[in-house]
């Protein structure tokens, strides 16, 4: 399957010698990387840094970006109870879901409590992917006690590329997909590329103009190909993690176990966040019919969230990694914590993602982030201003613009 | 669809069976409108009374009474509702194929140590099971009592309670006595209807729950009704109905409806839907949240937990016409009249449960034997008797199926029942066996597990049938249960159904 003889080991060891899977998409990552840092993902090999996150990162924001997410985990979810199956699954109304698009959506215990987020794809009459951050085969099978439906986990029989930046559509029209411009954001369309059957859908993790691509792992190769060959005079460049990490922070986008972590996983009290703790509520319809966690975020509801996740401006440069947060400078009542936090490039703004208590995270609150610097080995302590924002951090235009512009 | 807009009922109580009725009698009194629909053509389920063959009638599963408490006979007027009794204490005597018989009697220390420590486990048997972590105080109050109840039991007893709590009633009773016919007579109370062998962990915990169920209806209180079980429940119907209950027979219920996120009414397999301000269920927990009410209106954690329920029954039923009265060699009489074990040693027992692990029936089963018709002769035709025994270990997922199965383990059956009773193959006019798939089938039970759940550790008391139902709320609002598959559990006990009333009237006060 391979074209780059060089990079592929003459005998490949035993399979516990490398527990890592490799994507259909590695040996052209391996190609590009230049600071050869990889990391474990849902139990794949996946670039973390191709050459620095700076340039990455501004790819994202203009021109065109490569990002392989084949380790996103993939159901197949089909038969007759598909929908009222989903619909009793996650906490957003799946009967709303229209042919050929996609919904993010998030689904709880029967305490309220987060499981994960993810997508919901309406490919087929009674067929749907659903495409998680972790594992999910249990909860998912056991939610299908009663419904006539089949769960079959098809992660590694399906590619996945993620196209975004500003001169995505350019370049995937320039590809030869045409009449992408048409598809509207959370659409899903049907394209050929380089001699290939692949799944386009407007979606992405960059909170910019972006696609996915889905297709079968032969094609891999030969659409990344495409894609750089047409993807050339417009700047492309393939990104690993962190960059996309720092575009999806502005966008105000969650991240499985760093703003939560699934109630399946948590194993102390308190630990667990609901969708409305996390500032997702309007992914969840009360009035659809049940849903797991329904009365549980019912009574939730009637009693007010007693957190939530909340965008915070912190004062100066200084990124409030993991700060604790304060009602006041004095720093004697704990009010919260920082979960994601970074200098903002495009925004020019010191920006976190923060789990705030009740009552103080309303926007325009003021509260008081205990940041920690590592100054040549000399720890520093600056006690910064941070007031609560609206999310998203950034959210321009063109992301939903359609058509987008040419490039 | 609508058919008709029948009477509003405050609760409908599915299943005539004795918890069901003893519910509805209890609801009924407290002046409620109830309405109690029975699948069946008469009231009873697996506490009913059956005519197996032409005018040989029998009781359906359980043929003894011993477990419902005294308080709950006289509070409901069973009595006076026409509930006699053909035989009251009644003796065991443990068979053996190679020596004469043994009468099971008090067994001394043995027998009053665990009566003790059953006798403190009692008070939790009339009362719904605390919950854990809450911020009431009854609840704690309840798990204070619990605590006092043992402590109360002194050092000594604490000591010993706390050692043989969790062991097998093997290990105990080798500790205990030196006769193989005395073991495997009390080991056997400690497995009967279950899914376990003597030497299964926690079987000791089992025995002490069945003991303490029998310390609420009188110790040693084994009594035949007349007219069979079947008696006891046309009574409580009487009982109920003599306070306004409607009790509708051959009425199977579809489906439990919901209107806006609560339990309404019910829908029978016939199309007609009745409604009423809440539905107490006596079926089983699986039948009931799986079948009648449907996942769809449940959580995936909690529909997790009522699907790992444990409900596979492993014991039959055999019923056998006979056309003169079994002779069990060197049982005299009176004996004869009461209660006879055939396990007679705990390794019998054991070889007994072997085969049941892994999909086959007993090849020597054990089994609980009554004859019926030396204390009641009017269950069939003049001269002629029925022989009515609970027969372990058969699975309900038999390897080689029922179908198959069913006539050579009524031929097994008979072969045993010839080694105690000579003569008796060549009497039998007619036999009947219901394997669990029967009971199943015939009684509604997912699994044929007569007590609609095994009775184990993990399933008692604050977890039965799952948490949060174990209070008999579900998490359905309007939906309560009352089955056996509650707290305290199975047996023709009453008192599930019983508890049950109580929190109805209180959540609907």
């Amino acid at each position: 399957m391979s074209t780059s003889p060089n990079l592929v080991p003459k005998k490949v060891p035993p399979h516990f010698k490398r527990p890592l899977l490799e994507t259909p998409f590695h040996a052209r990552a391996r190609d590009l990387s230049q600071v050869d840092s990889f990391v474990a993902w849902a139990g794949y090999t996946t670039v973390d840094v191709f050459t620095s996150v700076e340039q990455e990162y501004f790819a994202i924001r203009n021109a065109t970006t490569l990002y392989d997410l084949t380790p996103m985990v993939k159901y197949r979810i089909a038969g007759p109870d598909a929908v009222p199956y989903l619909n009793r699954l996650v906490t957003r109304d799946v009967t709303k879901l229209k042919p050929d698009r996609v919904a993010y959506c998030v689904w709880c215990n029967d305490t309220g409590h987060l499981v994960d987020d993810g997508t919901v794809f309406r490919l087929g009459e009674g067929e749907y992917r659903l495409c998680t951050a972790e594992r999910q085969i249990d909860w998912l099978l056991d939610s299908a006690i009663g419904f006539a439906v089949t769960v079959d986990e098809i992660t590694e029989e399906i590619a996945a590329l993620a196209v975004q930046g500003p001169t995505s559509c350019a370049v995937l029209t320039a590809a030869g997909l045409a009449e992408l411009a048409l598809l509207k954001p959370f659409e899903l369309g049907y394209f050929s590329l380089a001699g290939f059957p692949v799944t386009v859908s407007r979606t992405g993790f960059t909170g910019d103009l972006g696609y996915e691509l889905w297709m079968a792992p032969a094609a891999a190769e030969p659409v990344w190909d495409a894609l750089m060959a047409a993807g050339r005079s417009r700047g492309i460049r393939a990104i690993g993690s962190q960059a996309l990490n720092l575009a999806r922070l502005e966008a105000g986008f969650l991240s499985p176990n760093v703003d939560f972590v699934s109630a399946e996983h948590t194993l102390r009290t308190g630990r667990d966040r609901s969708p409305l703790e996390l500032g997702l509520a309007w992914l969840v319809d009360f009035d659809k019919g049940h849903f797991t966690g329904r009365r549980a975020l019912l009574a939730e509801r009637q009693r007010g969230p007693r957190r939530l996740l909340v965008g915070l401006d912190v004062a100066g440069n200084k990124p409030a990694h993991n700060a604790l947060l304060y009602l006041q400078p004095d720093g004697k009542r704990e009010i919260g914590s920082v979960t994601s936090a970074a200098w903002s490039p495009t925004c020019k703004r010191n920006i976190a993602l923060a789990m705030v208590d009740a009552p103080y995270f309303r926007t325009g609150s003021t509260v008081w982030a205990d940041i920690y610097l590592n100054r040549e080995l000399v720890w520093e302590r600056r006690m910064s201003r941070a007031e609560v924002v609206e999310r998203p951090f950034f959210a321009p235009g063109r992301r939903r613009a359609t058509p987008p512009a040419g490039f | 669809m609508e058919q008709q807009q029948s009477a509003r009922y405050d609760f409908i109580v599915i299943g005539g069976g004795h918890n069901g009725l003893v519910c509805a009698a209890t609801l009924a009194r407290a002046g409620r409108r109830v309405l109690v629909l029975e699948a069946q053509s008469r009231v009873g389920g697996a506490a009913g009374t059956r005519e197996f063959a032409p005018g040989f009638r029998v009781s359906s599963c359980a043929h003894l009474l011993h477990l419902m408490p005294a308080d709950l006979i006289r509070g409901l007027e069973l009595e006076s509702h026409g509930l006699e009794f053909s035989a009251r204490g009644m003796p065991t005597t443990a068979l053996r194929p190679d020596g004469p018989p043994l009468p099971v009697t008090e067994a001394g220390e043995y027998t009053q140590r665990m009566r003790r420590f059953a006798r403190a486990l009692a008070p939790l048997f009339g009362k719904v099971p605390p919950r854990l972590g809450t911020d009431d105080w009854s609840d704690r109050w309840a798990l204070l009592g619990l605590a006092w109840q043992i402590r109360r039991l002194g050092k000594r007893d604490m000591r010993e309670l706390l050692r043989i709590g969790g062991m097998n009633v093997f290990d105990l009773l080798e500790e205990q006595f030196d006769s193989e016919a005395l073991k495997g007579a009390l080991g056997f109370d400690a497995v009967l209807g279950t899914n376990f062998g003597p030497r299964s962990p926690g079987t000791v915990l089992t025995l002490l729950y069945r003991m303490a169920a029998e310390s609420a209806g009188g110790e040693g209180a084994l009594s035949q009704p007349k007219g069979g079980l079947g008696a006891v429940c046309d009574a409580l119907a009487k009982s109920a109905t003599a306070h306004g209950a409607t009790i509708r027979t051959a009425s199977p219920v579809a489906r439990i409806l919901v209107t806006a996120d609560r339990a309404a009414g019910v829908e029978l397999e016939s199309g007609e839907r009745i409604e009423a301000g809440a539905v107490v269920s006596s079926a089983d927990p699986k039948t009931t949240f799986l079948k009648l009410l449907g996942t769809k209106y449940l959580d995936t954690g909690f529909v997790r937990r009522v699907n790992h329920i444990r409900a596979r029954g492993l014991a039959a039923k055999l019923h056998l016409a006979l056309d003169r009265a079994p002779q069990f060699t060197g049982v005299d009489p009176g004996a004869a009249k009461g209660r006879l074990l055939l396990a007679p040693s705990l390794n019998y027992l054991e070889r007994a449960y072997n085969h049941a692990k892994y999909g086959e029936y007993s090849s020597a089963p054990a089994m609980e034997i009554t004859v019926p018709t030396l204390n009641e002769p009017e269950l069939a035709p003049s001269g002629k008797h029925v022989l009515s025994a609970i027969v372990q270990y058969a699975p309900y997922a038999l390897k080689a199926g029922w179908q198959d199965g069913r006539q050579r383990f009524t031929q097994l059956c008979l072969d045993v029942l010839e080694g105690v009773a000579p003569g008796l193959q060549g009497s039998v006019l007619h036999a009947d066996l219901l394997t669990p798939l029967d009971i199943e089938r015939e009684f509604r039970i997912d699994g044929g597990h007569w007590h609609h759940g095994e009775l184990a550790f993990d399933q008692f008391f604050m977890v039965r049938p799952v948490p949060g139902a174990a209070q008999h709320g579900t998490p359905m609002p309007g939906l309560y249960l009352c089955g056996a598959g509650c707290h305290p559990g199975g047996g023709v006990m009453g008192t599930p159904g019983r508890n049950a009333a109580q929190r109805v009237l209180e959540g609907a006060a």
